[in-house]
């Protein structure tokens, strides 16, 4: 447990307020699960519906005629980078009704660590997408999903994918922050949970796209980080660079979604 | 007797309003003070700039011995604060809500379920500390809310309106902890827009109108500064109340009724001489009554319009709870 002292000697605990906070977030995705369970249930769904439903068409544009089973290798990847994305809503709902609600105001009158509020948000988030990760990596291994990963390319993968979800999930609450209602909320984070997992080498490969959208879906963060992933669990070819871009993307992600979040949480008030 | 909140200067303006103009306070340690005003007099913006919700423009402020600006985080562990909105966890039960602020307040598990038992026994939220806060009444949130505020034996305790919107019932069992609570040793700043209530608690009062404090002083203080203070005198006869009327040259005589209305505080040691001057001259008096202005006449002669009248000519956006 780290301790710090401010000069008045008030005692403050980050860890021990994050540890609160959330303990807090998951006792409300237990109270009120419809958010979380949509969040669960909509990447399953999307894996079992392309990969079993559109897979035999769909792999007829990968080339090499490798059939459903190509194309759900191909597809996974993907698809843990959309459960990613669309997980990022409820957080950024979460932050927005708190900030609507009166509680908030009272954690900040509390000498309380400051970035405790969020962070429980954001931890929150990642266990439960840690579970969809799960349930996703579960339900595609049971539609033919074959990766040829060794166990420290796996650790690789899943580092990775972490990466991605805590850089998400800070860019979502700031944007939960900057909306008035939930409903508002929910709207804001829509280019994260859909333009981007759609507009990227999730569902079809770069070359058979319209150039306008491929240029856009070349530069986008999502694509690189999905060639990273595919090259760890599938051993595909990726570019040489595209490894550090992922990473390059989740940093850059994650510091503007953190500074941005904790301006607007503070904001007006004695920091 | 040391000061818990000392503010020189205050002001706040949001945008082209002007919310705050320059207020001076005194809070001494362990009494009730009452800021009273209408509604958009800038009494929420005063609780929330004091307990480090919101900045001020300018302003001196030390609250529990701590500069504000420089040291907030001292100040947000000495200070409590029950807002106008309920500030409850809705999702989660009385109790949890309960022991969510002991473990922000590091109590330990042990001591974090005995504290929040305690409140739950203390502020008869024994059977609801089971339910979800959602599920509550106004008054049990309001208790709930006061009961979270207290978690961490806070020793300056900020009330925005706290009884607002309550029953009459629940409003004098609020009064009841809130005295409680001074008994403790506590310094309780309150707002409120009725009258009574700062009569009834505050040790002070300080009356808020447009960002400007127009008065200050004891509730007996202030009502002396209204008009209207008087002692009635009834007689029986004609000659005593001509008599009384040479007696006492300051009186305003009616000669239908035979009543005398002299000027008076109402203080003990001026009713002692009016007293001594009676029985000097040895009237016969009927009927004496002590006309003491009650708070609405202190907030009408200070402020120059009603205290009700008063909600619809003001904005109120202010007023609110504004947590971004």
């Amino acid at each position: 447990m780290s301790t710090t002292m401010n000069p008045a000697g008030a005692t403050i605990r980050p860890l021990a307020d994050i540890g609160t906070m959330l303990r807090r977030n998951l006792r409300h995705a237990q109270r009120y699960p419809g958010l979380s369970l949509g969040a669960l249930g909509m990447p399953v769904i999307m894996i079992l519906l392309f990969g079993l439903i559109f897979g035999d068409t769909f792999s007829a544009g990968l080339g090499g005629g490798g059939g459903r089973g190509d194309y759900i290798n191909f597809l996974t990847p993907g698809i843990l980078l959309m459960s990613i994305a669309s997980g990022t809503m409820s957080p950024a709902v979460a932050v927005c009704m708190d900030m609507t609600e009166g509680i908030v105001a009272r954690f900040r009158t509390m000498a309380i660590f400051r970035p405790a509020v969020l962070t429980g948000h954001v931890l929150g988030n990642v266990i439960l997408t840690i579970v969809s990760l799960g349930l996703v990596v579960g339900f595609a291994v049971l539609i033919g999903f074959r990766p040829n990963a060794s166990f420290g390319e796996w650790l690789l993968a899943a580092a990775l994918l972490i990466a991605v979800t805590v850089a998400l999930t800070w860019f979502a609450i700031a944007l939960g922050l900057t909306s008035k209602t939930p409903e508002s909320a929910s709207n804001i984070v829509l280019p994260i949970s859909l333009l981007l997992p759609f507009l990227s080498n999730t569902f079809i490969p770069l070359d058979a796209m319209p150039s306008g959208i491929r240029w856009f879906a070349e530069y986008q963060p999502f694509t690189p980080i999905i060639d990273t992933l595919r090259h760890l669990l599938l051993g595909t070819p990726m570019d040489s660079g595209d490894g550090w871009l992922a990473l390059a993307w989740c940093l850059a992600i994650a510091v503007v979604g953190y500074f941005w979040a904790q301006k607007s949480y503070n904001k007006g008030t004695v920091a | 007797m040391s000061a818990a909140i000392d503010v020189i200067g205050l002001r706040k303006s949001y945008g082209e309003k002007l919310v705050l103009d320059g207020i001076d306070l005194n809070v001494a340690e362990g009494t009730i003070f009452s800021l009273l005003g209408p509604n958009g007099a800038g009494k929420t913006t005063v609780v929330q700039i004091l307990s480090t919700l919101i900045t001020a423009d300018a302003g001196e402020i030390r609250v529990a011995g701590h500069d504000l600006h420089k040291n907030p985080e001292a100040v947000r562990a000495a200070i409590g604060v029950t807002g106008q909105f309920s500030a409850v966890d809705g999702l989660m039960t009385g109790r949890e809500n309960l022991i969510l602020m002991a473990d922000l307040y590091h109590l330990g598990k042990t001591e974090a379920r005995r504290r929040a038992d305690e409140l739950l026994e203390q502020f008869d939220l024994v059977e609801a500390g089971k339910k979800l806060a959602m599920t509550y009444s106004g008054g049990m949130k309001r208790r709930l809310d006061l009961a979270m505020t207290l978690v961490g034996s806070p020793r300056i305790i900020f009330l925005d309106e706290p009884t607002t919107g309550l029953d009459p019932r629940s409003r004098h069992s609020m009064w009841t902890m809130i005295r409680d609570l001074v008994a403790g040793g506590v310094t309780v700043l309150l707002t409120t827009q009725y009258l009574d209530e700062a009569d009834e608690l505050a040790d002070r009062i300080a009356v808020l109108d447009h960002g400007r404090l127009v008065a200050q002083g004891t509730p007996e203080e202030l009502k002396r500064l209204a008009p209207g203070g008087h002692i009635r005198l009834r007689f029986t006869s004609p000659d005593a109340f001509s008599l009384a009327a040479q007696v006492l040259p300051t009186a305003a005589p009616n000669h239908e009724s035979l009543v005398l209305q002299v000027p008076n505080d109402g203080s003990v040691h001026s009713l002692r001489d009016l007293l001594a001057r009676i029985d000097d001259a040895s009237l016969e008096v009927d009927e004496l009554t002590v006309h003491t202005p009650d708070l609405d006449d202190v907030f009408f002669a200070v402020t120059g319009q009603p205290t009700q009248s008063t909600e619809s000519t003001q904005p109120v956006e202010h007023e609110k709870v504004t947590t971004k």
